[in-house]
């Protein structure tokens, strides 16, 4: 182990050339296992694997391997992407092309390795291969890079993932890493670093997309005794899960990225303000940290270029507001996390009144492979205006989900069509819901939008925090608004009057448009008109009074989707009717006399007593009682209660 | 118990504003909840009065300031399982255990809350109970599994 860690950090950190010398490359193939003798079988183990069971292959794999006395080598690595392929699970033979197979749970860990071994494999798991040169293909199956799901995908961020141990510092290295570190300590000044950074166009990837050269410049460029550097890492927007598949399965290219960033604005102090709630990547970010530290790049005095740097993980406590810039400044001095006036900037004047720099996760992913391949490499990537790639965390409706890297200027519908690979069991496609809980929606007219930060921003969308959820024709536009609405007043710090009343009153007046109307008097039914036509001028005012980036996007997915859906409001309004029968207070339910054989299950179950009927008769619902649950339609064993 | 809170203590230096938030996770997570004592003694050693750590300890969702029930059960309510109907089930928690999110039964035995997505997207509904998955969840199957815990629970 010493041995290694003395030969990574004198031969190939410390190496001045860009080209390794071809002993050194060898004995890097074998950290790789370019070369391997025995068979390899590298299972994901991140969150979402897990949650399908990824432990109990694991110890499947185990009992048989220990059975059938087969030498085989297991690593843990992290999540690839697709979240439907989970247990996703890759097996190198000595020699030859790795593949994939999908879904492996433990009952087929069995069939699967006795097939693979004896050359008789399963095509119906497999998912495809993968290899480099020198190494033998497998007849007849396709390449993993030519699967719809990857094909439309251009994995720079993401490239690491699902490809190597992410607790292991020596594979990352081995795999080039921590050198573009080195060298920018040892052979660059702090501005060249951000000049770097500034010529590549990197654009801050969650929020307005302010180009990231030009933050850190404004920071070092205040004079001051200490800066701080803040890796914000606080996804918690409902539905985004992209940062915590990129601390769990490649939390070293994290840290190297915290660690250049750090160094080009002249900070000694990095933080990465953690989520809560996802212990697994914590403690691989930590381990990272810990090993990092303990090969000297990070500490004191790094490789002897005089420059001290050191990360320590601050765990959020807990309020969505906290990802808001002085929000979060405010929550790392020990005070309650609201946002304050800007300006003064965080750049200028920012935790404990030092330079500051935030930025998120996906940001810093890309700091190391610009300082590798410069400026010019990370140009050719995507459009003239917003280079590089942009993660999504796609979720929903969609065939497949998981998380996805596309070249800016990708259309939405390449997204949809190609990489999700439409929509599942073949139900309508609604209109998809981008930028998480301030984002808008889009309608099937408008997909051939691209992503790019320009073009988004004319057509009123926000990147956000990557969420690109898939809605289909069981999907309810007014219910959906109403949960985004939800969240918000939930989340909504109380500081400014706009936000925290605004929110409370828009949910209260989505709340009465999809309310039982058999509870309404004629007072009501006018307060309810009252709210919808108040609606718009709530959302507008909010938008223009409110201090933070929170209050002001708040009403965003409402706006969007009166704009984009207005027929459905309308039709919840005026004929209270929901045509995805999702929301309670409009469904009404009959029983088919025709169908019904009198079995009294729905009697029995019905919370609200609302079924009456005599035993082996037809049954019949009292529409006064019925609070809409649906449990008499999911009960039902004849199909005898519908909607209507 | 003090014992151990004040170890944690040790490892702060005092009067330091910024280590409040770190100093009370710690403590929760060792004691599971923040007691009336512990704030004060809090108070004491960062300097700073009861109320400001208590308007503090209330901003932030992670703190609770009444021990947790002997199973904890967290709903994900992230756009994924919302569109998977995530809200019926949490209605259906709600009526069974005639509980509020973060609330405790009275007999200490159950607790729930709602979280924002857990990472699995399309096995929604998800629920967690004292960290072990459940996939797929229906509403029907809520009464069955609170009755089975209860079991379990009541003859451990």
């Amino acid at each position: 182990m010493e041995d290694i860690r003395k030969f990574l950090t004198t031969r190939v950190l410390m190496l001045e050339s860009d080209t390794l010398p071809p002993e050194t490359e060898k004995v890097l193939g074998q950290i790789r296992r370019d070369k391997t003798d025995r068979p390899v079988i590298f299972l994901s183990t991140g969150t979402s694997s897990m949650i399908a069971g990824s432990e109990r292959t694991r110890s499947a794999l185990r009992t048989y391997l220990n059975d059938s006395e087969t030498e085989v080598e297991i690593i843990k690595v992290g999540c690839t992407g697709p979240a439907n392929f989970e247990p996703l699970m890759a097996i190198q033979l000595p020699g030859k092309n790795k593949l994939f197979f999908r879904n492996i749970t433990e009952e087929k860990v069995e069939p699967l390795l006795n097939g693979v071994f004896h050359n008789d494999i399963n095509h119906d798991d497999l998912v495809g291969q993968q290899g480099g040169t020198g190494f033998e293909l497998w007849p007849g199956i396709p390449f993993l890079c030519d699967h719809p799901f990857f094909s439309h995908q251009k994995r720079i961020i993401l490239g690491n993932c699902g490809c190597y141990n992410p607790e292991s510092i020596e594979e990352y290295i081995a795999r080039g890493g921590y050198r573009s570190f080195v060298k920018a300590i040892r052979h660059y000044t702090y501005e060249e670093v951000c000049d770097i950074v500034e010529r590549s166009g990197l654009r801050g990837r969650s929020g307005g997309g302010y180009p990231t050269g030009l933050k850190w410049k404004q920071a070092l460029n205040t004079s001051s005794t200490s800066r701080y550097l803040i890796c914000n890492a606080k996804e918690s927007d409902p539905g985004a899960f992209t940062d915590r598949l990129i601390m769990e399965s490649d939390p070293h290219r994290l840290v190297e990225g915290v660690a250049i960033a750090a160094y080009a604005i002249g900070s000694s102090n990095g933080i990465v303000f953690y989520r809560r709630g996802s212990e697994h990547g914590r403690q691989r970010l930590q381990k990272a940290i810990d090993d990092a530290r303990e090969y000297g790049l990070l500490g004191h005095n790094i490789f002897s270029s005089g420059y001290n740097l050191d990360i320590v993980i601050r765990q959020e406590p807990g309020a969505f507001v906290c990802g808001e810039e002085t929000a979060l400044i405010s929550t790392l001095e020990g005070k309650r996390g609201m946002p304050q006036l800007k300006p003064p900037y965080p750049t200028t004047y920012g935790l404990f009144g030092k330079p500051t720099v935030i930025n998120n996760v996906e940001t810093l992913m890309n700091i190391p492979v610009i300082m590798q391949h410069g400026p010019e490499w990370f140009r050719s990537f995507g459009t003239e205006g917003s280079p590089g790639t942009k993660i999504f965390a796609l979720a929903g409706k969609g065939r497949l989900s998981g998380v996805v890297e596309v070249e800016m200027g990708t259309s939405f519908r390449t997204i949809i069509e190609d990489i999700a690979d439409g929509i599942k069991d073949g139900k309508k496609f609604k209109g998809i819901q981008i930028g998480g809980s301030s984002g808008s929606f889009l309608t099937p007219e408008n997909l051939d939008l691209t992503v790019d930060f320009e073009e988004m921003r004319e057509n009123d969308l926000v990147m956000g925090a990557g969420g690109f959820v898939v809605i289909d024709e069981d999907t309810c536009i007014v219910d959906m608004v109403r949960y985004y609405m939800e969240f918000m007043r939930n989340e909504s710090c109380g500081k400014c009057i706009p936000c925290r009343e605004g929110t409370g009153r828009m949910l209260e007046i989505l709340e009465n448009v999809i309310r039982k109307p058999s509870d309404e008097e004629s007072v009501t039914t006018l307060e309810r008109f009252k709210g919808v036509m108040q609606l718009e001028t709530i959302a507008s005012v909010m938008k223009d009074t409110s201090l933070c980036g929170l209050g002001q996007t708040a009403p965003n997915p409402f706006l969007s989707a009166l704009r984009n859906f207005r027929e459905e409001f309308e039709e919840h309004i005026f004929d209270r009717k929901c045509r995805a029968n999702v929301c309670r207070g409009l469904r009404t339910f009959v029983i088919d006399v025709d169908k019904c054989t009198g079995c009294t299950v729905c009697a029995a179950k019905c919370p609200a007593s609302a079924i009456y009927g005599t035993r082996l008769q037809p049954f019949f619902i009292v529409e006064e009682k019925c609070t809409g649950c649906g449990i008499c339609y999911d009960v039902c064993k004849f199909s005898a209660i519908i909607i209507r | 118990m003090s014992a151990e809170i004040e170890s944690i203590m040790k490892k702060y230096r005092p009067g330091r504003r910024e280590d409040l938030i770190p100093l009370l996770q710690e403590i929760q997570d060792e004691n599971g909840y923040l007691s009336e004592d512990i704030i004060v003694k809090a108070g004491n050693f960062i300097g700073l009065s009861t109320t400001k750590i208590y308007g503090l300890a209330t901003f932030y969702d992670q703190f609770r300031f009444l021990p947790a029930g002997r199973i904890i059960i967290r709903i994900c309510n992230g756009t994924s399982c919302f569109l998977n109907g995530s809200q019926n089930v949490i209605s259906k928690i709600r009526e069974e255990t005639g509980l509020a999110p973060g609330q405790t039964s009275r007999d200490g035995l159950f607790s729930y809350e709602i979280v924002t997505c857990m990472g699995g997207c399309t096995r929604g509904p998800l629920l967690t109970v004292n960290d072990d998955y459940q996939l797929n969840v229906k509403p029907g199957q809520i009464p069955d599994l609170l009755r089975k815990l209860r079991y379990i629970a009541e003859n451990d």
